[in-house]
């Protein structure tokens, strides 16, 4: 850069003249200058990005082409492809997709009930609630998960079994099949994510004016009517975002099927993911190339279906 | 002035930053705590860990120029085996020995094995010791790990229940027998005779294994779905059917749940390896003085009576810096007569080499004597003769997989036919 040296008689005191010490000016016009600064201050993340995320990808992109085996790699074109019709990833896909709309279906309604209820300044204990709500969020999936094991376990005294002999019904095989194997999953997300969500909500609530529901009931708004009229519209870019990040969520969910199956074998692969299956082929396997493959189809699913979804909610519509 | 204070506070940060992540990859690889030369050890077992670290110390009072600082660590199984195949694929990281597990085997054979061929100590004894234990991890000639047992199939039966039903052990010869003494114990004690695993593969692959059958043939081909393999799963899902034998509680023999309903005598018998005895031992503590070891029923008069079944082979890597003393100390530890009696005495494993087994050492008293009685090698002597090699390649970790995951479960708890399942999933794995 030929910018001229600054030979202005203002300098400020205390500053040594910059004709002595050039390097140093140099240095310092580098880090002031309003072109170059931007970049020098968003370098580190840059740097980061590029080490743990755009490597990564790239590698995984150029992997998920290869056959890669110890020693050897050698180009196999779209053959992990190819090989990714089969029904065991078909089940994969599908339990994820499953889980990801139950998921959708509780998580989203109930902590949004729940977030409203709270804030509400007529519920007693409402601080104690917030709390409670929100602890099994900050507990580990894996003692989570092996909890979740132990209530839906087999034998008489698990739990559950429990609770269904005091209603006089057999014990059940939970995590044998598929619908209640699903069913504990499910109560695991519930459990873990309703208070994460609900503080989303409620977060959401305090940016909600007052005078709107002032003026509502004013017009003569019953209580439903301003929660649908005006609570959901106006929750609506916090709902988007629950939508996301849950979609995103339930399509990578991994931990919680390994613990509760006590490793990712569960029986007939009722509890198999698209990232178990993952996991299973690069490194069970030890199949790094297909696995590769599976990565990047989860990447390419994921990313469809939340563009989509954003489209639907109209993200990408000009503010006016 | 303000501004350019802060900027400069924060540049200086990052560089702070960057220099921290340059310096934590940058690790010191050869600090040292002990005298002699360091070897790294991993594996997913402690008790191995415990047996190895007992081995160094006994390798360096026969050895004091030669010592060894052995550092070993365990890992969780599936980590184990992950860290493992990704240091020896990427080239960087493994320990100097790791335990690879057989059914995990496969994946490290595949390409070029990252692997020391350990031909140089198993070949001159490879006429003491039980050859398939060496021969399931080796590729081309090479074997590439040593095993720590035979894993020899046998039956665990519950003497007491049997009294109860009436039914002498002994006279119990073929399977046919063995179904029919399970009708009389059904009969009298209303108890199961067996619990089968519908999540392993410990009770389906002797029974196949018993009859020259195998999910592979000795050239790697797939015969998951032979007429054996098919004619097997059937007997198996009519004894469930029949109520002789029921699915093991938590699916598998190496679950709490299957420990406390064992332990409380839930049923006559199972079947497991060898080494089963110390979940025995350990697990189901209120059966002491009341299993016995018996072979296996055979198939038929004469038929073979056991399988070599699991197993842990321990490799030396090509990364290792000592591959030549990892090797010797291994053959040591593995191999030797000394070795394999620890494998005894401290694992309570059938050790590999045979001269071992009418040794004063394995006749002494410990947990497992004090258990089972004191004539446990008294089976495995008889039995030595019958016992086929499995056949492991690249394809065994899919097809453990496929078995524990589904074909199991749904021939022995659904109910499917087992022809039709095992050509589906043998048509998916081919």
């Amino acid at each position: 850069m030929a910018t001229p040296v600054h030979t202005n008689a203002n300098v400020p005191t205390g500053q040594p003249p910059q004709t002595q010490r050039p390097t140093r000016s140099q240095w310092s016009r580098f880090i002031h200058s309003s072109r170059t600064a931007p970049y020098v201050f968003v370098l580190p993340f840059l740097l980061s990005f590029a080490l743990f995320f755009a490597y990564p990808v790239i590698s995984t992109v150029i992997m998920s082409f290869q056959e890669v085996l110890p020693g050897i790699t050698t180009y196999v074109g779209l053959e992990n492809y190819r090989d990714l019709m089969n029904p065991t990833f078909g089940k994969a896909i599908l339990n994820s997709v499953l889980y990801t709309l139950l998921t959708l279906v509780v998580l989203i309604p109930l902590p949004l009930v729940l977030a409203v209820l709270l804030n509400s300044p007529k519920m007693p204990g409402r601080g104690l609630f917030r709390s409670v709500m929100f602890i099994p969020a900050l507990t580990s999936v894996v003692v989570a998960g092996t909890i979740f094991r132990l209530m839906f376990g087999e034998l008489d005294g698990s739990l559950m079994n429990s609770l269904l002999g005091v209603f006089g019904v057999e014990p059940h095989k939970w995590l044998m099949n598929a619908n209640t194997g699903f069913l504990a999953l499910i109560v695991l997300a519930l459990w873990r994510w309703l208070g994460v969500n609900m503080l989303y909500y409620m977060s959401g609530l305090q940016n909600i004016p007052p005078e709107l529901y002032e003026a509502a009931q004013i017009d003569g708004a019953s209580r439903f009517a301003s929660f649908w009229r005006i609570t959901i519209p106006m929750l609506k870019p916090v709902t988007i975002y629950v939508f996301t990040i849950s979609i995103y969520a339930g399509l990578s969910m991994f931990t919680e099927s390994y613990m509760l199956w006590n490793g990712n074998n569960s029986p007939n692969d009722i509890g198999l993911t698209i990232v178990g299956y993952l996991y299973r082929q690069g490194l069970e396997q030890n199949s790094m190339g297909f696995g590769a493959a599976v990565g990047i189809v989860l990447l390419v699913f994921t990313l469809v279906l939340n563009l989509i979804q954003l489209k639907f909610f109209g993200m990408f519509r000009k503010e006016d | 002035m303000l501004l350019r204070r802060k900027s400069m506070a924060l540049m200086l940060m990052a560089v702070v930053l960057m220099a921290g992540l340059l310096q934590g990859c940058s690790f010191k690889a050869d600090e040292q705590d002990g005298p002699g030369t360091e070897l790294v050890l991993w594996t997913f077992n402690e008790l191995h860990e415990k047996f190895f670290l007992q081995m160094a110390d006994q390798w360096n009072q026969l050895h004091p120029d030669e010592q060894i600082n052995l550092k070993a660590n365990t890992f969780p199984y599936d980590n184990h085996h992950s860290k493992l195949s990704i240091a020896l694929q990427s080239g960087v990281g493994a320990p100097d020995i790791a335990d690879i597990e057989v059914n995990k085997i496969g994946n490290f054979l595949k390409g070029i094995p990252q692997l020391v061929p350990l031909n140089p100590v198993i070949d001159p004894e490879i006429n003491n010791i039980v050859p398939s234990r060496v021969q399931i991890y080796g590729k081309d000639g090479k074997y590439y790990g040593i095993d720590f047992h035979v894993g020899a199939e046998v039956m665990y039966y519950n003497k007491e229940i049997l009294d109860q039903a009436g039914v002498n052990p002994d006279s119990i010869v073929t399977w046919a027998d063995y179904a029919a003494a399970g009708k009389q114990v059904l009969a009298k004690t209303g108890k199961p005779m067996a619990t089968v695993e519908t999540n392993d593969l410990w009770n389906y692959w002797p029974m196949i294994s018993q009859q020259n059958s195998d999910f592979l043939d000795n050239k790697g081909e797939l015969t998951l779905d032979n007429e054996t393999n098919i004619k097997t799963l059937k007997f198996l899902q009519q004894m469930v059917k029949d109520k002789i034998a029921i699915p093991a509680p938590g699916g598998g023999h190496h679950m709490e749940e299957y420990y406390g309903f064992m332990n409380k005598g839930g049923a006559a018998s199972v079947w497991m390896p060898m080494w089963y005895m110390g979940r025995f031992t350990d697990y189901m503590p209120d059966l002491k003085g009341k299993i016995i070891i018996r072979p296996l029923p055979a198939w038929e008069k004469g038929g073979f009576r056991s399988a070599g079944m699991g197993g842990t082979g321990t490799v030396v890597t090509n990364q290792s810096k000592h591959p030549d003393l990892a090797m010797r100390f291994l053959a040591f530890a593995k191999l030797s007569k000394q070795g394999n009696v620890e494998i005894w005495k401290q694992l309570g494993f059938d050790p590999i080499r045979s001269e071992v087994w009418t040794m004063p050492e394995v006749k002494a008293k410990n947990k497992f004597t004090d258990y089972f009685g004191p004539n446990i090698f008294d089976t495995l002597i008889e039995v030595k003769d019958e016992i086929n090699a499995v056949h492991i390649g690249p394809k065994t970790p899919d097809i453990a997989s496929a078995v524990r995951n589904k074909i199991l479960y749904r021939t022995l708890l659904n109910g499917e036919d087992p022809a039709t399942v095992l050509h589906e999933l043998a048509d998916e794995l081919r």
